[in-house]
């Protein structure tokens, strides 16, 4: 043991000790009320499902808790590299984004000229979808431009991309439009 | 990105998030990176932490600057005169990183005695046609050594003429060395030309000159982080250019704490970009082909593109490999792969010309995808037009958007819309799996959490069944134009019963086909290399071979991060191959060591033959610094050891633009498309050349100096909201953390315009008028061009509509159509308007809207009828003079401004009671 440590006196050693408590603050336990002790996390029990914020392309990691169908809170993962469990405004928004009581979850129709949207079968309108994208194109598919150049395609349909669509979904519809044959194949990466 | 592609190779940012942290010097120009990218912000105030400066250049104070050591206000649009006054300082200083510089990049090579310099043609480069007006840029190349083997075997693009070596002068004597070239060509970029064309203080602008020097070389390393402030200019893709000529003769790029780092704006832009849902790109950066180019066989097609070194020289791999991926067994040799189904370009056919098709008739029926240009467009006002004019509508959204309901805003009668709309519910990012490719070139997986609610789908899932509909009801069809539907590979079943019911795609199904696979035994390929040209592979974006080499190893899954680690290799994958920082060679000296300890990152070890290091190295692993490539090899074999940049032909950064920028191979300055001011440097050309424009009368531009609009306008983000405020004005959070529309404006502006803080305003343009409420901040300053001259701007977030929990009138309404000459983005950043006090006239851009522009009045793009080269109003001239109030009166001005505005208030009250 070093000279010095033997030489403490009461108080020295009766000050570390308080110090060391006080670095460590936390250590002891809190005093709890018997409700409090009951108490437990809402995301207690929650599975935890690791996800990526959809707004900026700084691509925060987040982690949604759930229960059954239901989402409880989306924090941001601390375990990712890029932003240690921290989110911003709209990162911690998330769960809004979610479960929001201005979400529209019915698929939505407005007849030409209609002035109001009605409720249709989702069966319906892609069925629908489908025939119109089908009518335009065989009306409107040229083999050839006016200089008689092949070019395959119909410029009366146009496909405008946003700006959280995973690689995947843009994947399928650069695949299903091109072949569609429209040129008007567009995303917010470019606006 | 073409700004970073044609100097660099690849358009992705050069660096990541997380190495910035390692930078002695961050200059962030052409971004407010605290506000809208808030988290990666962290690793530049990491940096700080560790003695780094961080100086921030922006026409506007933000939060980015007030943490920011040193800022410098800069006025919109401006950005090549400021960068392009670095560089002038740097070559004339002979502060350039001259190893660096000599060994990467073609500083050495002599520029085509034919080519002619703005220097000399005042304004213009050679090349010229006033007719389309368009460049060719013919002689924007290097003078070929007739002396040299041509190289590369069969085929090959080359920008070199028949592929022979360009001269080059390693003394750097000769006056067409393209240093010598650049040195003469920014000449003009004096601290005084830049402040009095920038408005950005003289000292400021030599204090970043002088940390900018003393930051770069063997020991230190500054990096440039930009996002859309540098995009969003008639001058995009060369305001990128001109920091990547910047960098490059730092010697700043491919190193630890270097390069450019682009900022995206969105969670999947970069992966739009990559797995590209744009007109001209199919993914994986291959070229849609186009008639243009006479683009009209495979082999006319490949041939165009496939270069004789480095990966290019893989394109008909890549390309045969897309089209096994999409046709499967219909994609043979024998048929050329199928590529005569294909569609083919013929112009530019992107947003910008496919509203304008859209609002003359031609486009009939329209998908958006979470996309709402109803506010987010550029002209708005045109583009609700234009979609007034369609005969059907697929709206995928969340909410309800504004585009899905433009038949019901206040101005319009539904009774005169004929336009069948459809809205889709879409699932949240937690309610399906998939990746999100991030700004610095990482995939990573979401996880589905839980089941969408009611109808919602994903547009995965959407698009799949879209296509099995449209494949059953062409199934009977005979007609050879519906090959192509009928020919795709169509099969994604999910695996889930599940899934399968609700109509769901298996996304790793999907992931798969882009990452690639062998089409006999079906093994997933490991990287690009196993590509091949003879129909044996099939990969939907050779980029991303390698995120998911074999099942049930899907790479962008992984969530390991090392904090010893700070790249986290083992978090997520990024392209290429899982490089973090691209070109990385550059980080050791031509024979392969670092260039010093503190800024190491890969070097050659002799020992193992291979490099290494703290990176996948973006580089031939086992190419020897001596390697010198012989005259008829290609591809990898064609990459000399000590050539970094292994996307170009000759791997040499080209700091003289011989890869196909459409304005030039150097940046130069010009003047916005609209402006209040003159072009101070080249008074005979005022703005680009050769930017797109779209001269009709629903989209009208101001003269330059017009006094009815003298002030710049810019429009820009918040933190707390998204894109065009759909994902986030319709949550009440957010809403309530900005809940109203507001511009910014100085006090100097507010006094002469006599505007209170808070005060309702309109502000106004040729193509419509909105109103905000008034933010007078000192944060917004008048610029000052030399005695006496001075400019104002106005800032406008743009997020705002007329749908959610907070509404207001779209930023958006304001700025013209006018674009970029090499990717068609639009001018938001910089144009002209006025302000005044008070609330708009309803119905404003109702006009603008309704009005269906004749036939012949619709002049499209390289129209004959549009004069050559705009002459400016004169360094001098086109100048509205400002009377500006010294900073120390402006409160006291702001005190009248007050005290008549509650005079006239009180007034009007008296009125009224009269009235009463
Ligand atoms: S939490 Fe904020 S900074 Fe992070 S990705 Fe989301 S929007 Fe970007």
């Amino acid at each position: 043991m070093p000279e010095e440590s033997r030489q403490l006196d009461l108080s020295t050693l009766l000050g570390r000790v308080g110090n060391a408590i006080r670095e460590r603050v936390g250590a002891l336990p809190n005093v709890l009320s018997a409700r409090s002790k009951r108490l437990r996390p809402r995301i207690a029990g929650a599975t935890a499902t690791p996800g990526v914020c959809p707004y900026c392309a700084v691509g925060c990691g987040t982690t949604v808790y759930s229960k059954g169908n239901q989402i409880l809170g989306i924090e941001g993962n601390p375990a990712s590299p890029i932003n240690g469990g921290t989110l911003c405004p709209k990162g911690a928004a998330t769960f809004q984004l979610h479960v929001n009581p201005n979400r529209w979850t019915t698929v939505k129709y407005r007849a030409p000229f209609a002035k109001a949207w009605s409720d249709v079968p989702y069966a319906w309108a892609m069925e629908r979808i489908a025939q119109r994208i089908k009518d335009t194109r065989d009306r409107t598919f040229r083999e050839h431009d006016e200089h008689g150049n092949r070019v395959n395609r119909t410029t009366a349909i146009a496909s405008l991309g946003g700006a959280t669509l995973d690689n995947e979904e843009n994947y399928l519809i650069g695949k299903l439009f091109r072949n569609i044959g429209t040129p008007f194949i567009e995303n917010q990466a470019r606006i | 990105m073409p700004g970073l592609g044609t100097l660099y190779g690849l358009g992705g940012a050069t660096t990541h998030l997380m190495d910035l942290q390692h930078a002695d010097l961050i200059v962030i120009q052409g971004s407010n990176f605290a506000e809208n990218h808030p988290v990666g912000f962290r690793f530049a105030l990491m940096a700080k932490e560790r003695g780094a400066t961080i100086v921030h250049v922006d026409p506007r104070f933000t939060r980015t600057s007030a943490l920011a050591d040193l800022y410098i206000p800069i006025r919109s649009g401006t950005d090549i005169a400021f960068t392009g006054g670095l560089i002038n300082y740097v070559l004339s200083n002979d502060a350039w990183f001259k190893e660096y510089v000599l060994a990467y990049t073609s500083a050495a090579l002599l520029v085509d005695p034919e080519f002619r310099d703005t220097e000399e043609l005042d304004g213009m480069f050679s090349g010229y046609d006033p007719v389309s007006h368009t460049y060719d840029p013919k002689t924007w190349s290097y003078e070929v050594d007739e002396s040299s083997p041509p190289a590369g075997g069969e085929g090959g693009a080359s920008v070199h003429e028949g592929g022979k070596r360009p001269k080059s002068d390693p003394t750097l004597q000769h006056p067409r060395c393209v240093i010598n070239v650049l040195k003469r060509h920014y000449a003009r970029y004096t601290p005084e030309a830049v402040e009095r064309i920038t408005g950005a203080p003289q000292e400021s602008f030599l204090k970043l000159a002088r940390l900018l020097i003393a930051n770069s070389g063997r020991d230190r390393t500054a990096v440039y982080a930009y996002a859309m402030g540098w995009a969003q200019h008639t001058v995009g893709v060369q305001n990128i250019r001109a920091a990547a000529t910047l960098q490059a003769l730092l010697g700043n790029t491919g190193r630890p704490g270097g390069g450019i780092m682009a900022l995206r704006g969105h969670a999947s832009i970069q992966g739009s970009t990559d797995i590209a849902t744009l007109y001209d790109s199919f993914p994986g950066y291959l070229k849609v082909p186009t008639v243009e180019k006479n683009e009209t066989t495979f082999a006319a097609w490949t041939k165009n593109h496939t270069m004789r070194s480095g990966r290019w020289a893989e394109y008909p791999a890549f390309a045969v490999s897309l089209l096994k991926a999409w046709y499967g067994e219909h994609a043979r040799a024998d048929n050329d792969w199928n590529f005569a189904r294909l569609p083919l370009n013929t112009g530019d056919h992107s947003d910008l010309p496919m509203f304008f098709a859209m609002k003359d008739g031609e486009v009939e029926g329209l998908v958006l995808y979470g996309q709402n240009p109803a506010v987010g467009g550029q002209n708005a006002a045109l583009q609700r037009g234009a979609m007034e004019r369609l005969k059907w509508l697929v709206v995928r959204d969340i909410f309800e958007t504004e585009s899905a309901s433009f038949w019901k805003r206040e101005d319009s009668n539904p009774e005169d819309i004929g336009t069948e709309i459809f809205f889709l519910p879409v699932s949240g990012v937690a309610e399906k799996a998939g990746t999100f490719t991030n700004t610095m070139r990482l995939l990573q997986f979401h996880e589905k959490a839980v089941e969408p609610p009611g109808e919602a789908r994903s547009d995965l899932g959407f698009t799949y069944e879209l296509g099995k509909r449209l494949r059953a009801l062409y199934a009977d069809s005979t007609n050879p134009l519906d090959r192509p539907l009928l020919d795709l590979t169509w099969d994604y079943e999910s695996d889930d019963p599940h899934e399968r019911e609700r109509g769901e795609a298996d996304v790793e199904k999907v992931m798969r086909e882009i990452n690639g696979f062998r089409v006999e035994g079906g093994e997933h390929v490991r990287d690009s290399h196993d590509l091949r040209d003879d129909g044996s592979t099939a990969c939907g974006a050779w980029i991303y071979c390698g995120m998911f080499p074999e099942p049930g190893r899907n790479l962008t899954r992984r969530r390991t991060a090392d904090p010893a680690q700070p790249a986290a290799p083992g978090w997520g994958w990024s392209w290429p191959d899982n490089v973090r920082t691209l070109y990385n060679r550059a980080s050791a000296d031509p024979d392969g060591n670092p260039w010093s300890e503190r800024k190491r990152l890969i070097w050659w070890d002799d020992a193992s033959g291979a490099w290494q290091g703290n990176d996948v190295p973006n580089f031939p692993l086992h190419t020897a610094p001596s390697y010198r490539a012989p005259a008829d090899a290609r591809g990898d074999a064609a990459i000399d050891g000590d050539a970094p940049f292994v996307m170009l032909e000759y791997g040499r950064s080209e700091i003289f633009g011989v890869n196909g920028t459409a304005d030039g191979p150097m940046p130069t300055h010009y003047e916005p498309r609209e402006s209040p001011v003159g072009n101070a440097l080249y008074p005979n050309v005022q703005y680009n050349p050769v930017l797109k424009e779209w001269r009709r009368r629903d989209n009208p531009y101001h003269a330059i100096g017009d006094p009815k609009y003298p002030y710049v306008v810019t429009t820009y983000r918040l933190t707390e909201h998204h894109a065009s405020g759909v994902m986030s004005r319709q949550l009440p959070w957010l809403a309530e953390l900005q809940p109203a529309a507001f511009c910014e404006l100085s006090p100097e502006l507010a006094v002469e315009k006599e505007i209170r803080n808070g005060d309702w305003v309109t502000i106004e343009t040729a193509r419509g008028e909105i109103e905000a409420r008034a933010l007078v901040t000192g944060r917004m300053q008048p610029f000052r061009l030399g005695a006496g001259r001075f400019v104002h701007q106005i800032g406008i977030p743009y997020h705002f509509g007329y749908k959610g929990e907070v509404r207001g009138d779209s930023a958006n309404d304001l700025p013209p159509l006018v674009a970029d000459p090499n990717v068609t983005i639009h001018e938001g950043k910089a144009f002209t308007g006025n302000i005044r006090r008070g609330r708009r006239s309803p119905f404003s851009s109702r006009t603008l809207e309704l009005e269906v522009v004749p036939q012949t009045e619709q002049t499209p793009f390289g129209s004959p009828e549009r004069p050559g080269p705009m002459p400016g109003p004169g360094a001098e001239g086109g100048m509205v003079e400002h009377e500006i109030v010294p900073p120390a009166e402006v409160m006291e001005a702001a005190r009248i401004v007050h005290a008549r505005a509650e005079a006239r208030a009180a007034e009007e009250e008296e009125g009224t009671d009269e009235h009463a």
